[in-house]
């Protein structure tokens, strides 16, 4: 029964050339709308790439501090044995590292010499002998840190061709360094500070350590609020609540609280948390409570499902075996429910970790110099450390910025692929 | 002492558990005859009406001791030093007493506020003590009460599971409270800055400079507060990332739904879920290390203009951020158009393009336009992007390439650093607050009721 059998339809020739050219336009339409599918998702995945590449080639140099090695001899005219801390470590030092280079030095030279080693060496050996006072009257070699122009140097990311007033660098402290480098005193380890160091002005001395700590701690009080409250309140929604307007408005409420932007998390915690209760600023426990009141929703979503896939026979099973509802939920449905509950609750938690906006606005942002001792003292997070160190203006914090986005992008796949792992393991097919 | 008596209750619970329980144990072997319940259920009817009351009545007392403590303090200074104070000079002499009673003591405090600082610490040493003696006593109390209910026929069960039922409840309604929370507290902070400030010239007003003088003396402007340049900002960014991320999304999702084999999409798809995961702080760093250099060198190379933070780069790098969203709840959109749709339109000589076009998009047109709506809603209330990328002042313009500033760099510059609650420049963060909070509700509603009206019902 082909077209033309019907009375006043046209005669179309199928086979002819106009169907043919019309068959060649359709099949090169489609060919067309592939090849945009296949531009689309190369541009995603292509940006992906810059993205993870700048990141990469960024951060690299900052795994990586250069240190330069000298002698220094301990004058105990410098250092009182009773109280060691309060020592002329500067002087010693300083002596110390003129003596790698051979010449006398003029004022101007000298300050421009001593420029090049980082300003946390006296620190650092003020720790030292404070530890091991045996020390005092010997002479010992030590390795310290350059300075972040000479570290860039190093590392060949200044340009030695640009003219002296536009380089971070003098031409003397250029001679000065090649000579050390001559002697074999400048080395490249890993750059451990950075994971063992708090912030610091200093770009060679800055660390993510009081980060790490605060975003553990902020971390930690989030889920030990959000955990309970939306596993309890997700248990409730969905297997005791009656159905009616009451709880049918509790459940937009959630969806809704979902979709609100962090910022407005934000304010919240400022006028609630701060303003009213009075809670310390830049405290995890104010940040983990407002990271909580964000996690919460997700978790009762994600409760809910897990809930929702195990079976009603299991639930019908221990009621005709005699279980009250709460036992039937308890002791059957909740442990069947836990490995969704847990790869839900790690993959909130991981979003958590990536929240600036709020603790900024509660005043995680502040410049902490030293690891919080606990979650109510003042303390920075990993992405607001991020956010600090991108405003710095020293080309060392550049490095360290991208490295600080590794690290915390390399705590993201850490908790994603357990939860992808935990899923995959425990999963039970229904 | 916090965390003592926390501890301290946790264990009293916990050995009221061991006690009721063995009390059950002890009847039932005296009697010789079974209990209502299990012996666990009378141990946890007696932990929990333990610990739950003394857990909230540390509680209440952590949080009104401050306030009391103070207004107790108030009250005990000599009159002649405290009337005629402000209320933020009170302040000031408070946190002095505070400080010089925790040992920081800065320069010469004057005789009365080193008394009152000893004073203080002596009251809140016994406030300390006092909360551990009451919170042991009502735990002591309670332990007594409960150990006397337990009997063979109570029905420790169900008085268990009613504690439980209340503390369900009692957490379900916690996120309502959280949403009444963040409505009263923005209502209440903006519209104390109505008082200062009117509506009208806040939603309507075409100025925003919040510059305002702190000090009397101090140089500054007058200070302007319309928020219509700053929602245009916002509107030219979210534009620009919807034009970015809208094709890219839409197409990635018709070839991965369509077109893609199992391998491809099975490798596509962690892509995508790694877009949706990066935090915004990295593709705020980003934007501003790489696309807005870029950006400006390639504006340059063309003769244009190309301010360093452009509309044109945040808005990029957000499309970057919201193309996941909208491909995948698209990818999800078409996926939920039954096969027997796709297969009559195959069977009548359709190619796919013309499938998609003619009977796809349209039959899942309104998932995809719901999640364009609600990717929108993430566009304009999105934060760290737009504070690194984007510039601070406020500029009506169409123009992609100048800066503009947006709702959300706004409300955190205001608020970064000391916020004093009396000031307009804060409370105008909260006023800004408010409406961005109203525009994402309003555009999330609207997305849930296109995608309930328009969606078509298959089975």
């Amino acid at each position: 029964m082909a077209a033309t059998d019907i009375p006043g339809t046209p005669a179309i020739d199928w086979f002819g050339e106009a169907q043919e050219a019309r068959r060649r336009r359709r099949h090169a339409a489609d060919r067309r709308l592939q090849f945009c599918g296949i531009a689309a998702i190369a541009t995603a995945v292509l940006l992906l790439g810059i993205l993870l590449a700048s990141l990469l080639m960024n951060g690299a140099p900052a795994f990586t501090q250069t240190h330069v090695r000298f002698e220094v001899t301990i004058d105990p005219a410098k250092i009182e044995a009773e109280d060691p801390r309060s020592g002329d470590f500067r002087g010693i030092v300083r002596a110390g590292f003129e003596g790698l280079i051979g010449e006398e030095l003029g004022r101007r030279d000298r300050r421009a010499y001593h420029d090049m080693l980082s300003n946390g060496a006296q620190y650092m050996l003020r720790d030292r002998i404070v530890a091991e006072p045996a020390l005092i009257g010997q002479t010992i070699t030590v390795t310290y840190p350059f300075a972040d122009p000479l570290d860039q140097l190093h590392k060949g990311l200044i340009d030695r061709t640009t003219p002296e007033e536009q380089r971070r660098v003098s031409d003397r402290q250029i001679a000065w360094y090649d000579s050390m480098v001559a002697q074999g005193a400048v080395s490249k380890p890993f750059n451990w500070a950075l994971f063992f160091n708090a912030d610091s002005r200093f770009p060679e001395l800055a660390g993510l350590a009081g980060a790490l700590v605060g975003s553990f701690y902020a971390l930690l009080v989030c889920f030990l609020i959000s955990f309970p409250v939306g596993v309890a309140a997700a248990v409730y929604l969905e297997e005791f609540a009656p159905k009616n307007r009451a709880t049918d408005i509790i459940e937009v409420n959630i969806n809704n609280l979902a979709a609100v932007p962090s910022v407005v998390f934000g304010l919240l915690g400022l006028a609630v948390f701060l303003n009213f209760f009075g809670l310390p600023r830049s405290a995890p426990l104010v940040g983990g409570m407002v990271l909580s009141l964000m996690t919460l929703p997700t978790m009762i979503i994600v409760t809910r499902a897990a809930l929702k896939a195990v079976p009603p026979s299991i639930r019908e099973a221990a009621l005709g075996v005699g279980a009250s509802r709460h036992q039937v939920i308890l002791h059957h449905v909740l442990p069947l429910a836990i490995p969704g509950i847990l790869t839900g609750t790690i993959i909130g938690l991981a979003q958590a970790l990536g929240e600036t906006a709020p603790l900024l606005l509660i005043g995680m942002n502040a410049f902490i110099t030293s690891p919080p001792g606990g979650i109510m003292d003042p303390a920075t997070a990993l992405p607001t450390q991020v956010f600090i160190w991108a405003d710095s203006p020293e080309r060392g914090f550049v490095s360290r910025t991208s490295a600080a986005i590794l690290v915390l992008i390399g705590f993201l796949i850490l908790m994603n692929g357990v939860a992808v792992f935990l899923r995959q393991r425990l999963e039970r097919k229904w | 002492m916090l965390s003592t008596s926390f501890i301290l209750l946790l264990a009293i619970s916990l050995a009221g558990f061991f006690v009721g329980r063995y009390r059950i144990v002890r009847l039932t072997a005296e009697a010789g005859a079974g209990s209502h319940s299990l012996p666990t259920y009378h141990g946890s009817f007696v932990a929990l009406w333990i610990g739950v009351p003394c857990l909230l009545f540390l509680l209440i007392w952590t949080a009104l001791e401050p306030a009391i403590l103070e207004s107790l303090l108030l009250a005990s200074l000599p009159a002649d030093e405290v009337q005629g104070l402000s209320g933020g000079e009170r302040d000031l002499l408070m946190a002095e007493i505070r400080s010089v009673s925790r040992g920081l003591i800065f320069g010469e405090p004057e005789p009365f506020v080193v008394e009152a600082a000893v004073r203080f610490s002596a009251w809140q040493t016994l406030s300390s003590w006092l909360m551990l003696v009451a919170s042991l006593a009502l735990a002591a109390a309670i332990l007594f009460l409960t150990y006397k209910r337990i009997a063979l026929y109570f029905r420790a069960r169900q008085a268990v599971e009613r504690i439980l039922s209340v503390l369900m409840i009692a957490c379900s309604v916690l996120a309502i409270l959280v949403t009444l929370g963040i409505v009263i507290s923005l209502l209440f902070e903006a519209f104390r800055f109505f008082e200062r400030v009117p509506v009208g010239a806040f939603l309507f007003g075409l100025n925003w400079e919040p510059q305002i003088p702190i000090r009397a003396d101090q140089v500054a402007g007058q200070g302007a507060f319309g928020a219509v340049p700053v929602f245009l900002g916002t509107l030219l960014i979210a534009v620009i990332a919807m034009l970015v991320a809208t094709p890219i999304g839409l197409l990635s999702a018709i070839y991965l739904a369509e077109y893609a084999g199992r391998r491809v999409r099975s490798a596509i798809k962690p892509v995508m879920e790694i877009l949706a995961g990066v935090p915004t702080v990295v593709y705020g760093f980003f934007a501003v290390l790489v696309v807005a250099p870029a950006l400006k060198d390639f504006g340059g190379a063309l003769g244009l203009e190309v301010a360093p933070n452009s509309a044109l780069a945040a808005g990029s790098v957000m499309g970057i951020m919201i193309l996941p969203f909208i491909s995948s709840l698209s990818d999800d959109a078409l996926a939920a158009v039954p096969r027997a749709l796709r297969e009559g339109s195959y069977a009548m000589g359709a190619t796919k393009a013309e499938t998609i076009r003619n009977v796809l998009l349209p039959a899942a047109l309104p998932g995809i336009v719901g999640g364009i709506l609600l990717a929108a809603s993430r566009a304009i209330g999105e934060t760290m992007i737009v504070v690194m990328a984007a510039g601070l002042i406020a500029r009506m313009t169409a123009n992609p390439l100048e800066s503009v500033t947006t709702v959300t760099v706004q409300i955190v510059t205001l608020l970064i650093g000391d916020t004093e609650f009396d000031n307009p420049k804060t409370l105008a963060a909260f006023a800004l607050g408010l409406l961005l909070f109203v525009i994402t509700l309003l555009l999330n509603v609207l997305a849930l009721k296109v995608v309930q009206k328009y969606r078509e019902k298959y089975e």
